[in-house]
């Protein structure tokens, strides 16, 4: 009797058992990277910049483009009077523009690259996929634009437009989704002659759909490698437009131009070129430490 | 009988090949497969052996215009497929569905086992809803002998036998009437093969499937197929019934595939007569004239060169494509 309950209360179970959850391909890779330390501090540090950047110039005593009329000239730190990195040479405080200046640099820096990122993938998996003449339409139109040089492109820009700031998202933008296209075109090329796309294919599946469905979440893996490491590369083209004066107007102000004004008093003043450059570096460095963990946890050939 | 079901005319599927200069070759066309015709009734299996390259998996797509075809037609309840355009195509697919070789490779990796064999039915079954998707599925993971509870796994989770349990419910779950195997076992564990054969062949019972059954395993062919069609080389060298092809093999290359099989007794395996093939398989770029058998052929003369041997055979539904069919079969 005992045995005949067991077995009845086994296929009960079985019967009720509850769905098992699986570790997905991402969850598996992001187990990976948190046990990368230099990626797990880099994810932390850039939290807390990113943060401060958003939110600590409210809590300052100065605004980024307030003059302390008493002290028109660059001062050390003075915590008496709020200047806790001391002042520009023309008495603002140079906290409160570095944090706003990382504002702008890590806004243009992202948004920029989701940019590159939609139109990249789109046309890289549009063209890797249907192949053909379409695909070397696209692609030969990639090549035309490469050949553009990026500062030629910007002046041209800025002559036609007037100075913009959504002008330089344009300028980074059209530039960086180039090679992400490519990519992308590479990665879908080896995938669509996989058997599970041509399942896909079996099942019924228009081919938008199997773009949607099956390609982009397959390539998306390399992809998220890819943006880690152009974040920093649009960071530092912006403060490279901006050190040519191409990028945001005064008062506003960016790490680049920071740099610049920096640049300009370094022997005098030193400390106007440190302290941007300190944050720049340390932002950089993250987002790399990040973008080489991510691509150990997601490389390890999948399974 | 009835009128067949699928019915496959002269099935042609040239990939043209540059040969020649870097700049301007020429192209000859890669005769994958060269005029393969044959038809399928309901509840049919048809099972499809062949060396490596013979253009086994070439037909298998083909038939299911996963491949485009070069000429020929594919009538599928009479209607020809290969003249029909993209909504065309996709009504006829409902009724259509293949299984693959490997196990994994056709399964999407980043998807869970219970969004794999939902595909179709979110492509064909667009008014159902979240909750019965999930019933339907559910239930045809059980058919396949997998457990319900596994239904958010990814691939990666699973046995390659499990995959494959995967795969065929993927493609069972519209209820299809014809299924295209290219090779399911192949990848498999011999432990596993029989249970995934005896689970399709439950379930062409069960569903009144017509299969193409395509392996280079002639005994589980042998188990598991109607009819058979040996292929070589982009053609057809002998279809016919299971029974009187396993029994009295007609074409040469059939008769030596059959001696090839191995033999589980050592006693009987040392009796039985041999063999033995010599050469390669030639180039399907270049084939050789006539009966494209003939360079390997124990029974090649002058007229094999010359002329294409014609579908002859012994009976109704028994065609050789061999001059040589009507002599003893091949012993040493």
């Amino acid at each position: 009797m005992s045995s005949l309950n067991l077995t009845s209360t086994h296929a009960g179970a079985l019967e009720a058992a509850a769905e098992v959850e699986g570790r997905s391909l991402w969850q598996d890779a992001w187990r990976r990277l948190r046990s990368n330390r230099a990626a797990y501090v880099s994810m932390i540090i850039l939290a807390i910049v990113a943060l401060a950047c958003v939110a600590l110039p409210y809590a300052l005593p100065w605004a980024y483009d307030a003059i302390d009329w008493d002290h028109v000239e660059a001062m050390p730190p003075n915590f008496e009077l709020g200047h806790y990195l001391g002042t520009d040479s023309v008495g603002r405080d140079l906290l409160a523009r570095t944090l706003v200046g990382g504002r702008i640099s890590l806004m243009v820096g992202v948004l920029a690259t989701l940019v590159a990122l939609l139109i990249g993938v789109t046309v890289g998996a549009v063209a890797g996929y249907l192949g053909g003449r379409v695909d070397q339409l696209l692609m030969r139109f990639v090549d035309l634009l490469y050949s553009v040089p990026l500062t030629f492109f910007v002046i041209i820009l800025m002559v036609m437009f007037g100075r913009n700031f959504i002008l330089m998202f344009l300028a980074i933008g059209a530039v960086e989704w180039l090679t992400m296209a490519r990519i992308v075109r590479g990665q879908t090329l080896s995938l669509k002659n996989k058997e599970f796309i041509e399942a896909a294919r079996a099942s019924g599946g228009s081919t938008f759909s199997i773009i949607a469905r099956h390609i982009v979440p397959n390539v998306l893996g390399v992809v998220i490698v890819y943006v880690t490491l152009t974040i920093p590369q649009v960071i530092l083209l912006e403060s490279f437009l901006s050190f040519l004066g191409l990028g945001v107007q005064e008062p506003l102000t960016s790490w680049g131009v920071l740099l610049n004004e920096g640049a300009a008093e370094l022997e005098a003043n030193p400390r106007t070129l440190i302290v941007p450059a300190v944050f720049m570096t340390v932002t950089l460095f993250c987002f790399n430490f990040i973008g080489d963990g991510l691509r150990d946890a997601l490389d390890p050939k999948d399974r | 009988m009835s009128e067949p079901l699928l019915d496959v005319r002269d099935l042609k599927v040239h990939y043209p090949v540059r040969t020649g200069g870097f700049l301007h070759g020429a192209y000859t066309p890669l005769k994958a497969l060269d005029g393969v015709s044959f038809d399928l009734k309901a509840g049919e299996t048809l099972g499809i052996v062949g060396e490596s390259g013979c253009g086994k998996s070439t037909l298998g797509r083909a038939v299911l215009q996963l491949l485009p075809a070069t000429s020929g037609a594919v009538a599928w309840l009479g209607r020809n497929l290969t003249e029909l355009d993209t909504k065309g195509l996709k009504a006829a697919r409902e009724h259509m569905q293949i299984v693959f070789q490997d196990p994994l490779a056709s399964l999407d990796p980043r998807m869970t086992a219970g969004d794999i064999i939902a595909e179709p039915l979110r492509n064909f079954r667009g008014s159902l809803s979240n909750t019965e998707i999930k019933a339907k599925v559910k239930d045809m993971m059980a058919r396949v002998g997998l457990h319900p509870a596994m239904v958010n796994r990814y691939p990666h989770e699973f046995s390659g036998g499990q995959c494959q349990r995967i795969g065929i419910a993927r493609a069972m779950i519209l209820g299809p009437k014809l299924v295209v195997c290219d090779e399911p076992v192949s990848a498999l564990d011999v432990s596993i093969r029989a249970q995934v054969v005896n689970l399709l062949m439950e379930l062409q019972r069960a569903m009144n499937l017509t299969m193409i059954f395509i392996s280079h395993d002639l005994s589980i062919v042998r188990h598991i197929s109607h009819r058979v069609m040996v292929l070589y080389l982009g053609k057809t060298m002998e279809i016919a019934s299971r029974d009187a092809l396993y029994a009295a093999p007609r074409h040469p290359y059939t008769q030596a595939l059959l001696a090839a099989v191995p033999v589980p007794d050592p006693v009987k395996a040392r009796a039985r007569a041999k063999i033995v093939l010599t050469g390669e398989l030639p180039s399907p770029l270049n084939p050789p004239s006539g009966c494209v058998f003939r360079t390997r052929c124990p029974r090649a003369t002058s007229l094999c060169a010359e002329v294409e041997p014609p579908r002859e055979g012994p009976d109704a539904g028994h065609d050789v494509w061999c001059h040589h069919w009507r002599a003893p079969t091949l012993a040493p």
